[in-house]
């Protein structure tokens, strides 16, 4: 079965937002627009379902369309529904799996808590993009087994190393804020640090493997 | 004794700005920088900097900061009155966008704009506080950068010259608008979400400004903007987000993102401003009005499949 053709979207009169069908094609066409960037490229988001290329204003969008055609044939070959793990580093995380949403996690997914933690330390995770805070890398999973809502109403507070889970992604908030994942554990590993190059832990293409901890 | 400016009181924000960090979306870091762009470009370039170079960020002026030594300065951006207080403790009037003098002891003082929001000061050499990430700019969404100016605060000069300062009696800018303000806004990507009278109020209708504005964004309060029936109640997976992006959250009212907004978003962006408007958006203050105009798309060819 082939994947939907791609849509380019206007995006104000400097960019582009590039939809495509699945994370795995976003994470593919972020890798292969990175490594040929369009001429006047400024900035590439990847994000769930698509890649935002910014440009420098003045830039032929046209041209841009054009390259991003080209990219888009060369992460052709993943096909829609893959699992997204790339050739990036694996990254294991320490955890703890004590977290306030773990019984929640097994119910809304039928699978028991040690159940829960297994599909999380059983499979490679890929860091598909990066959002809300510094260092919060949106992770997606190689099966859809933990595939959760988020909160009905965000926690006002959730603690540094927080793992959570919400919708196909799993994450760790990388400092104290507010957030609507559901929490499964923690970890002690480190994912800001702005003195370290790069400052972030987990950039996308990265790939994760979560380890339990004893508490 | 090195060069430095003292801060002596800051107006309800003064940040240190700059270009800010393009390119690290990828690490969930947004660009940041200054808010109107073009008034701190020329607010550089009025003292010779490089254009690289860091300077205040002024908000509803309210800055008095103290120079170490002679210094040259410049202040672009939300007109209003500028004055240069003396040891001596004489006052006199200083020009807008045009380099000036400072000598040690002197106190560079900005009164409230008489219109638009943010003015920028420049100091030759720029503002040498550590920079983040290769910017020296307040964040205020990701907590990244310097904290906000606070008296007390000594800000060292830096060395980021690049020419003389240019002999120049006052660079003829238009003040922003006191008024009702346009800016034009390119729709999409997620028009489609919305229905045709959703579009006709946001290209129709004037909208206010909410003073729940910030340099995140600017929300703005007027018709409710409602979703094509196809897309009630969908959740939009996260996209990225750029400077000038015009996000529709669940309550249907707007907001315009500005320069520390979020990387990445779960709201649909029925529009997004023209580049140059994004400058114009950052000057306009709470309370006031403004419309938007559509902006022709650019050409885009479609992808064949």
């Amino acid at each position: 079965m082939t994947a939907p053709a791609p849509d380019v979207r206007p995006y104000g009169d400097a960019g582009v937002l590039v939809e495509v069908a699945d994370v795995a094609q976003a994470v593919a066409l972020h890798a292969a627009l990175r490594a040929t960037p369009p001429h006047g490229l400024v900035d590439l988001v990847p994000a769930a379902r698509s890649v935002l290329v910014r440009v420098a204003p003045g830039t032929d969008l046209a041209a841009v369309a054009a390259a991003v055609a080209t990219a888009v044939r060369a992460v052709r070959t993943t096909a829609a529904g893959q699992d997204p793990g790339g050739a990036g580093p694996v990254v294991e995380i320490p955890v703890v799996y004590s977290g306030e949403d773990l019984d929640d996690v097994a119910r809304l997914t039928g699978l028991g808590a040690r159940e829960v933690v297994e599909a999380h330390t059983g499979q490679t995770w890929t860091v598909a993009f990066a959002g809300f805070a510094p260092g919060f890398g949106y992770l997606a999973g190689a099966d859809e087994r933990l595939t959760v809502p988020r909160l009905r109403v965000p926690r006002t507070g959730v603690p540094a190393g927080a793992v959570g889970l919400a919708g196909e992604f799993s994450g760790v908030y990388p400092r104290p804020s507010p957030g609507g994942w559901q929490l499964i554990g923690r970890t002690d590993a480190p994912l800001w640090r702005p003195d370290r190059d790069p400052p972030a832990l987990l950039t996308p293409g990265a790939r994760v493997r979560f380890v339990e901890r004893a508490a | 004794m090195t060069a430095a400016l003292t801060v002596l009181a800051t107006g309800p924000l003064a940040t240190v700005q700059d270009r800010g960090r393009p390119g690290r979306s990828d690490l969930g870091v947004g660009v940041s920088g200054a808010a109107d762009r073009r008034a701190f470009a020329l607010a550089n370039r009025l003292v010779g900097n490089d254009p690289a170079a860091a300077g205040l960020e002024v908000t509803a002026g309210g800055l008095v900061v103290r120079a170490g030594e002679r210094m040259v300065v410049a202040v672009t951006g939300a007109p209003g009155p500028v004055l240069v207080r003396r040891p001596s403790g004489r006052l006199r009037p200083a020009g807008l966008a045009r380099p000036e003098v400072l000598s040690l002891g002197d106190e560079l003082r900005l009164g409230a704009p008489d219109r638009g929001l943010r003015s920028y000061v420049t100091v030759r050499g720029g503002v040498d506080v550590p920079a983040v990430l290769g910017s020296r700019s307040t964040d205020v969404l990701a907590g990244l950068g310097p904290p906000p100016l606070r008296p007390g605060d000594v800000l060292p000069v830096g060395q980021d010259v690049v020419g003389p300062v240019p002999a120049c009696d006052g660079v003829p800018v238009s003040a922003p608008d006191g008024g009702e303000v346009t800016l034009h806004a390119v729709p999409g990507p997620r028009a489609d979400w919305f229905d045709a009278d959703a579009l006709r109020a946001l290209f129709g209708r004037p909208w206010e400004v909410t003073p729940a504005s910030n340099r995140v964004g600017m929300r703005l309060h007027g018709p409710e903007l409602g979703r094509t029936p196809s897309r009630a109640g969908t959740e939009l997976p996260s996209e990225g987000v750029a400077r000038g992006a015009i996000q529709v959250p669940a309550s249907g009212q707007p907001l315009v993102f500005l320069a520390d907004h979020p990387v990445t978003g779960g709201y649909p962006v029925v529009a997004v401003l023209r580049d140059r408007d994004v400058d114009v958006a950052a000057q306009v203050r709470p309370g006031q009005r403004l419309r938007l105009r559509v902006e022709a798309p650019p050409n885009i060819p479609r992808l064949s499949s």
